[in-house]
């Protein structure tokens, strides 16, 4: 039996979208119960979407207004109490997890795998290194707690239908002071999440300017898709840090990507390369973007994208 | 002594395209460029203009590698660095190593701030900072875009999915560095020269009494699948087309 606990991303009373693609990943492993821990403030809401996943057999909630907001300083500790008896600890590859997972598995004297893109055994794993040029195939050693995040880009969302009961949990664990939340600057946004959505259309240097940006949401709306910018795009001050794709940004795999005005430098190729169909509307016929493209327009964006709008 | 530590890891340049040996035991590094880690670049460069501001007196860069990383403590000295440290060792240390051996450094030092990059990308782990902050018992902000030293404070904000997070820590603290906390000056000629003559301390893992061997194996390593390329459309019209007729739009 591997027991694997499951470390909720949640925020505002939600569910994040990556918990039920660790589900995914968690129920490839052979032989695997699989529980989801929510850490939160007031977390009944969270636990039980947590709870409707199917596959998940157990949530463990702990509320505490130490919670919230999520700092993986205080949360750490918790996790690491909760993993006792658990063979596995998973979390989503997502800024949450990625600050968080490696705390935990310093607590638990574990090692950790990052970025789990497939399960062969319930020791052997593959992820990618050198920014997805080479795939390992990873085993850790058996009769020892494995810590790993999730590739959320590799998997599909669990479905739902899942009946979990949810166990209150009291932690007597000492929480650290030194860290303090301040603030978060996060852009309000009807659009769909970046990292979820179905659609993504992005722009790149090319656009100019914040005003043409402009260009890139209104045909995000028109599709019902979720907003991406290139490193190019975002480091001239076009569109908001959040909204970068690519290795140093999000990795995303949508159903539909529109690439408008990138020319396709590695670090932003490695951030759509799961992408079902991938769409290339670039003035340059020779840019990179085209390589890895389902379907490539060359000609000016500025016509271009009115025109696709008008057809739609 | 306010000291800052920046750890410094020597890997295949970021502008060589990496390619896997064909027998999949690893990827090709013959006659291949190596350099800092841009994250951990960046790190210094921020441990620098901390340290050029007042707030701290003396900035330590390490190493955790093969002898030939003196070379990258070299040019962290140039940069700006007052001495280096490296953690001799030929064997492909994995993160918790890594940190332990940092820790241990931590001890001696006694630093008000670590800074590390927020990944290396070879490995891609993104799991050292972390590590040391927890075996440490210490805060840490990862993903740094913007420091803000302030006594017996400091103020991190973060790149997270979100947006832009503020975080306050307590010192001593760890911290990780994202791509837009800076951009890294060059190096100037003298500055090299002058480099020469800056301490540089060699131990290993045996001296710091931590066991360095790997506890993951790398079973193979395989190139990853490529996308085919597509067809080109002649205009918008039948790019809206071929996408209905696919059900995507």
């Amino acid at each position: 039996m591997n027991r694997i606990l499951i470390v909720a991303e949640h925020a505002a009373g939600r569910l994040n979208a990556s918990v039920a693609k660790c589900v995914s990943c968690a129920s490839r492993v052979p032989d695997a119960e699989i529980s989801i821990a929510v850490l939160a403030a007031t977390g009944t809401a969270v636990a039980e979407a947590a709870a409707a996943i199917a596959g998940v057999q157990r949530v463990l909630l702990v509320e505490n207004p130490a919670n919230e907001p999520a700092l993986a300083a205080v949360l750490a500790p918790q996790v690491a109490r909760l993993a006792q008896g658990h063979s596995h600890v998973f979390g989503p590859s997502t800024t949450f997890g990625r600050d968080l997972m490696p705390r935990v598995a310093a607590l638990l004297d574990a090692p950790q795998l990052s970025d789990v893109m497939a399960v062969e055994s319930a020791q052997r794993f593959r992820r990618p290194v050198y920014a997805g040029n080479a795939i390992v195939t990873v085993e850790a050693p058996g009769g020892r707690q494995l810590v790993a995040t999730v590739r959320i880009a590799s998997w599909h969302a669990a479905a739902s239908g899942g009946t979990a009961k949810i166990e209150k949990v009291e932690l007597d664990v000492p929480l650290p002071a030194h860290t303090r939340f301040l603030s978060v600057s996060a852009a309000r946004s009807d659009r769909p999440d970046l990292q979820s959505a179905a659609r993504v259309v992005s722009g790149g240097r090319a656009l100019g300017s914040v005003e043409n940006f402009a260009l890139i949401q209104r045909l995000a709306d028109r599709l019902g898709a979720a907003v991406g910018a290139s490193r190019a795009a975002v480091d001239a001050g076009f569109a908001p840090n959040e909204l970068q794709v690519g290795q140093t940004g999000k990795i995303i795999a949508p159903e539909l990507y529109i690439a408008i005005g990138i020319s396709g430098a590695i670090q932003h190729l490695t951030g759509i390369k799961d992408a079902r169909t991938i769409v290339a509307i670039n003035k340059d016929a020779e840019a990179p973007i085209f390589e890895v493209a389902d379907y490539g327009l060359v000609g000016d964006l500025f016509t271009l994208v009115p025109e696709i709008e008008k057809q739609l | 002594m306010r000291r800052i530590l920046v750890g410094i890891k020597r890997l295949i340049d970021y502008n060589v395209r990496v390619r896997v040996r064909p027998d999949g035991s690893g990827v090709v590094t013959d006659g291949v460029k190596m350099s800092i880690n841009p994250f951990d670049e960046i790190a210094l460069e921020e441990a620098l203009r901390i340290k050029e501001r007042g707030e701290a007196d003396e900035v330590v860069v390490i190493s955790i590698g093969p002898d030939d990383a003196q070379q990258q403590l070299r040019t962290a000295l140039a940069m700006g660095a007052d001495r280096a440290i490296l953690v001799r060792t030929d064997l492909a240390v994995e993160p918790p190593a890594v940190a332990r051996a940092m820790q241990k450094l931590v001890e001696r030092e006694s630093p008000s701030l670590v800074i590390l990059g927020k990944q290396a990308i070879d490995d891609d782990c993104s799991q050292t900072g972390q590590m040391l902050a927890a075996y440490w018992d210490r805060p840490q902000a990862t993903f740094a875009s913007k420091i803000e030293m302030a006594g017996p404070v400091v103020r991190v904000t973060r790149e997270v999915d979100a947006g832009l997070e503020t975080i306050e820590l307590d010192l001593p603290a760890v911290i990780t560095t994202d791509l837009r906390l800076n951009e890294p000056r060059y190096v100037k000629l003298p500055d090299i020269m002058k480099a020469k003559k800056k301490p540089l301390e060699v131990t290993d893992f045996a001296t710091l009494g931590i066991e360095a061997a790997p506890t993951l194996r790398i079973l193979r390593y395989e190139p990853p699948p490529q996308r085919q390329k597509g067809v080109m459309v002649k205009d918008a019209a039948e790019l809206v087309a071929v996408l209905r007729q696919k059900g995507l739009v």
